[in-house]
């Protein structure tokens, strides 16, 4: 693997994290993560989505009419989504069962897009799939770190095997039920974030604006 | 490295088959037309348009099709999980498919007279399909909607468990509203159509940790022996606020609430009692009961 590849592999998981950077895919970040095993699943089938779409779009990319662009980057989304969701049915009923509406929600997924639009209609084939790979893998990461937490703390479980026993089995833990709503996940993205960019400054933004110091100013009146 | 070259070679072959094939030349001209076009050209959105639309939809009806049987399998297969665990028959090395072909039996029961039918067949009938069907359906007047389900089919199917001739519980479906959605699954009576052994929800969408734990197997036990109708024949089983005291009088017609859920526990209790009353399976139940009995 060439430099380049590698850096397109490898730099959506933590330099340019789809969520923690781009600020893509929170809304089904929140909604899957309260299980470990969903959000694996979830983890596959969006890298699965991003990386085929992403290649799709790119080797047609020289003809897609810009007026339609859009709609033809959302029909090859769609399709492929619809696949991935037959394809889990038909040999992992259980968890999409669980992900139910989910699964179907990838087509709406601002990352899968983000990459199409950003990335798949400039560059070619291989090196778009290897993009979408690197960013669904960056999403992966927040998924399962997020999940990790979330089911640890709120049901004392990891994968559903006991880690914590629950005082209600009569072990000592008392599950934090905050964590298995969505508004956790809130919580620890942001903390993500700020981990992410205490250790990689070059992530904090600039402030948009300066605050005057008015003790100079034409307003400091006594 | 024999067998890659074969393959190239038919593919090789294939190309050129399809070269001299005259269909594929005139639609290699036509696409080269079009290719050569500016994207911006009115017959170009078009063609991409049309062309894409057709390619996707072989792709999506080919997943669809071919992965159809695998799907209705695994369908069964959780439904068939479903029934035996409710039925407490459900063990980790239990074969599924034998179990239930040797110990359930399933029966179509007419909502309104509590008597079998037999005129349909039991295998393909779905009770969900049919609840959706305005010609196997029954609107529910909104007084009487307390389960607020709107429609319900008018056979249900039913499933009993057997030991030699006796019926040692009887398994039916019940649905309901909760907080989110639509909660679906199983109660088993025993044969006396008035003591719960066990109750299951399959298929719902309830908050994961609160209303979810519906599927809890710790709550689920408190169901075990539970009295479903009061002296005077109503409706008497539903959950309370917070744990139940079981000193008092009439704890065996209560269970405990879920913690976090009101409205999910409400939703437990109204499915109860709307698919235990005259208009869920009383009638049934009426019927069934001397016959298990008298065996």
């Amino acid at each position: 693997m060439d430099n380049e590849t590698k850096k397109v592999l490898i730099d959506p998981l933590v330099n340019n994290n789809p969520i923690t950077l781009q600020v893509l895919g929170i809304c089904s970040a929140l909604a899957v993560t309260s299980q470990m095993s969903t959000s694996l699943i979830m983890a596959v089938a969006l890298t699965a989505v991003t990386g085929c779409s992403s290649a799709a779009i790119s080797s047609i990319r020289n003809h897609i009419p810009s007026s339609i662009r859009i709609i033809v980057q959302m029909t090859i989304i769609a399709s492929l989504v619809i696949v991935v969701d037959q394809l889990l049915k038909a040999f992992a009923y259980d968890v999409s069962k669980q992900l139910s509406v989910f699964v179907g929600l990838i087509i709406t997924n601002c990352i899968v897009m983000g990459r199409a639009e950003a990335y798949a209609m400039k560059n070619p084939p291989m090196a778009s799939f290897i993009d979408g790979i690197g960013n669904g893998l960056g999403y992966s990461l927040i998924l399962i770190i997020v999940a990790f937490f979330r089911e640890l703390l709120g049901s004392g479980k990891l994968l559903g095997i006991e880690v914590f026993p629950l005082i209600k089995d009569g072990g000592w833990y008392e599950p934090n039920g905050l964590m298995l709503l969505p508004p956790s996940a809130f919580f620890i993205i942001g903390f993500i974030i700020w981990v992410f960019r205490q250790w990689k400054t070059d992530q904090v933004e600039q402030p948009d604006f300066q605050i005057l110091d008015i003790s100079h100013g034409e307003g400091g009146h006594h | 490295m024999s067998n890659e070259k074969k393959q190239c070679e038919f593919m090789a072959n294939l190309c050129e088959k399809l070269d001299q094939c005259e269909h594929y030349q005139k639609f290699a001209v036509y696409r080269d037309k079009i290719l050569a076009l500016s994207n911006e050209s009115l017959e170009k959105t078009i063609a991409i348009a049309l062309s894409l639309c057709f390619v996707c939809a072989i792709l999506v009806s080919i997943s669809a099709v071919a992965l159809k049987p695998l799907q209705v399998e695994n369908k069964a297969m959780d439904m068939k999980k479903n029934i035996l665990e409710v039925a407490g028959l459900l063990t980790e090395e239990s074969d599924i498919n034998e179990d239930f072909a040797s110990k359930i039996e399933a029966k179509l029961v007419n909502m309104e007279t509590g008597e079998y039918v037999t005129t349909i067949d039991i295998a393909t009938y779905d009770q969900r399909k049919a609840a959706k069907d305005p010609t196997q359906n029954i609107k529910i007047p909104r007084n009487k909607d307390i389960a607020s389900i709107k429609r319900k089919a008018k056979i249900a199917k039913v499933y009993l468990v057997k030991d030699g001739d006796s019926v040692k519980s009887i398994i039916l479906p019940v649905h309901g509203y909760g907080l989110w959605s639509t909660m679906y699954g199983f109660l088993a009576l025993d044969a006396d159509g008035q003591t719960v052994q066990s109750i299951n929800f399959y298929d719902q969408a309830e908050t994961p940790g609160l209303g979810g734990e519906v599927v809890n197997p710790n709550w689920r036990a408190l169901w075990s022996g539970k009295q479903v109708y009061s002296e005077s024949g109503d409706v008497a089983l539903k959950l309370i606020k917070g744990v139940v005291d079981k000193t008092k009088d009439g704890a065996e017609f209560q269970v405990d609430g879920l913690a976090g859920a009101t409205l999910t526990s409400t939703g437990v209790s109204n499915l109860i009692k709307y698919w235990m009353s005259a208009e869920g399976f009383a009638p049934y139940l009426d019927k069934i009961r001397p016959e298990c009995e008298g065996e």
